[in-house]
């Protein structure tokens, strides 16, 4: 059986403490970082093969490099915690019960990129995430693992947390730097890419709660060993979020690379009632969907990407036969309707028309021409918006058009 | 740059976010005369203010009731016989007629947002800052009968 990495700690009475963190090996990885040089590290990462966890997998010993080597020069580093996307919830799982393994991860990065300040930005919903982070914060403050001189090696670090207010693209990197800085979250241009210019106009690295956690335990094993989980391409662990219908709703975390039966059958207990499976939705609810017979994909980023979706963050939704699957797509399409931030007209007009299209199909009020104004939508929006948020609400939308057109013209007859 | 453009601090500016939560902590919600602060003290215009904080939907320019109901209509909750279903029981208890989404008493407001990042305990609503999670109806009815009393 695979030994937890990421949630070794998560259910363990008391995880969130320092002491309990403490005597599980906690902070250990960090004087182990700060005896070496940031481009050591950053090699370290880089040979791991460890990929962006926040759902586009880049690289990110890679984006390390990226960040100027010159001290003079100041420098920024962001802590994601905006989780969103539909059907995840594993890195309000990592700061709930874990805030120090994230925390530890956000020190050894900050001090490999040359950054002296570092910031979380949490979702407003997160109350109890947001205690958590303020609590660990001011408990790694006292035992010197935060502030001036670490473990007197000479290196220093500041972390604050700051509360977003409810606005789901603020998840996106550059809107997550404007809401930072206090503005509207609208995404920005790029390039410049925030490693050159981000917040307050400085190179800032924006990484996610989930890929910081990995950051320790590479220090600490080694990057040979964790390029040997998962697959030549997808190395290390990925927590898997399971939701809908299936007995066992909950994180998973599992070698990238492990099948989607395996994840729905064996670790999430199959599906309720013992129904067969519709769909299932691969890594949340912007990834398009797969049907049954590719339930032996691989969850990793090459084999989704080959299996005409993405892993994005994970977030396996199950559907089972009975479901109306223009009842899932309207719902998709709302979603984003509701979060699109209205800067660029292809996504805000859009969204909101393929959401009221499908609302329309959905309650039986169709019109002939409905199924294929849906797609000239999709296509309009696709490759068309200014951030990645248009695509996202596109593919969805195609995909279960593709494969469910049939229910969708019974539906133009008459609702379910 | 025009030169007539106001150049801001961009520290202050920062603080936006957090100086609407405090202000709509003291006054209750996003009253004129809390923007007219928040503005005062930051530097910038009104129009600023309000422009950024309409952008977010947990800034109030209206006063809460005293509880506010907010169901998940995510999908996973969806799938999970929550969100519309869930929403229509919770405003049935209530007594709201369509379209209505307060009670005449102002005590409960029924809204419905997206994903709370709590799927695995689908059908999740929140009541103010609490989670109330795996509602089945009998549970909802209990629920609400408890608050309803008080
Ligand atoms: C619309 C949109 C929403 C996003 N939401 C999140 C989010 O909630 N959390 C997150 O970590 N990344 C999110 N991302 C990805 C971030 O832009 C960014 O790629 C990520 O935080 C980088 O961290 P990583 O390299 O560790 O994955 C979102 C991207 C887009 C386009
Ligand atoms: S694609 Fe949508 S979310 Fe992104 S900038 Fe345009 S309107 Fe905003
Ligand atoms: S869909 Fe309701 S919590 Fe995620």
């Amino acid at each position: 059986m695979f030994e937890k990495v990421l949630l070794r700690n998560a259910g363990v009475p008391g995880s969130e403490r320092i002491d309990v963190y403490l005597s599980r090996g906690g902070y250990q990885a960090l004087p182990q970082a700060l005896a070496r040089t940031p481009a050591e590290l950053i090699d370290m990462v880089k040979r791991s093969g460890l990929r962006g966890r926040g759902g586009a997998g880049f690289p990110s010993g890679l984006k390390w490099g990226f960040m100027p080597t010159d001290p003079a020069i100041t420098k920024y580093v962001c802590v994601n915690t905006d989780e969103g996307e539909p059907g995840t919830f594993k890195d309000r799982q990592l700061v709930e019960q874990d805030p120090h393994q994230v925390i530890e991860g956000v020190i050894i990065t900050s001090y490999a990129v040359g950054a002296h300040r570092a910031f979380v930005y949490i979702r407003g919903e997160f109350f109890d995430g947001m205690k958590r982070w303020v609590k660990a914060i001011a408990d790694a403050y006292e035992r010197g693992y935060l502030g001036r001189d670490i473990l007197g090696s000479g290196y220093g670090l500041d972390l604050s947390v700051h509360r977003g207010a409810g606005a789901y693209i603020c998840g996106e990197e550059t809107a997550m730097i404007e809401s930072l800085e206090g503005k509207r979250g609208q995404p920005r241009k790029k390039p410049p890419f925030p490693a050159q210019a981000g917040l307050f106009g400085r190179p800032t690295l924006v990484h996610n709660v989930e890929t910081l956690c990995n950051v320790p335990h590479i220090v600490q094993r080694g990057p040979e060993w964790y390029a040997g989980i998962g697959t030549p391409k997808s190395t290390g662990p990925k927590i898997f979020c399971v939701s809908g219908h299936v007995n066992r709703p909950g994180n998973y975390e599992l070698p990238l690379g492990a099948p989607l039966r395996e994840i729905i059958f064996e670790h999430a207990g199959g599906v309720r009632g013992g129904r067969a499976i519709k769909a299932v939705i691969p890594g949340g609810s912007s990834t398009p969907m797969l049907t049954p017979d590719q339930l032996d994909t691989p969850m990793d980023f090459e084999s989704l990407a080959q299996a005409g979706s993405m892993l994005g963050t994970g977030a396996v939704i199950v559907i089972g036969e009975g479901t109306c699957m223009v009842d899932v797509t309207r719902r998709i399409a709302r979603f984003f309707a509701h979060e699109s931030c209205g800067y660029c007209a292809p996504c805000r007009v859009g969204t909101r028309r393929l959401a009221e299209t499908l609302e329309r199909v959905e309650t039986g009020q169709g019109r002939p021409g409905d199924l294929d104004l849906l797609a000239g939508l999709c296509e309009g929006i696709q490759g068309r918006t200014f951030c990645p948020l248009g695509d996202a609400a596109a593919a969805p939308v195609r995909r279960s058009l593709e494969l469910f057109r049939g229910e969708f013209e019974a539906h133009i007859r008459s609702a379910c | 740059m025009s030169p007539t453009r106001q150049v801001q601090d961009p520290a202050k500016r920062a603080m936006l976010l957090t100086a609407l939560y405090i202000a709509q902590e003291q006054y209750g919600h996003l009253s004129e005369e809390a923007i007219q602060r928040v503005s005062a003290r930051l530097g910038l215009s009104p129009t600023e203010v309000l422009s950024t904080a309409s952008f977010y939907t947990l800034y109030n320019r209206q006063p809460s009731a005293r509880y506010r109901i907010q169901v998940c209509a995510g999908l996973s909750c969806h799938l999970c016989d929550g969100a519309e279903s869930l929403e229509r029981q919770v405003r049935q208890k209530l007594g709201l007629a369509e379209g209505q989404d307060r009670t005449k008493d102002g005590r409960f407001s029924v809204e419905t947002v997206e994903c709370l990042a709590a799927c695995d305990t689908a059908p999740n609503l929140r009541i103010n800052d609490e989670l109330f999670a795996r509602l089945s109806p009998e549970a909802t009815d209990a629920l609400l009968d408890r608050l309803m009393k008080e």
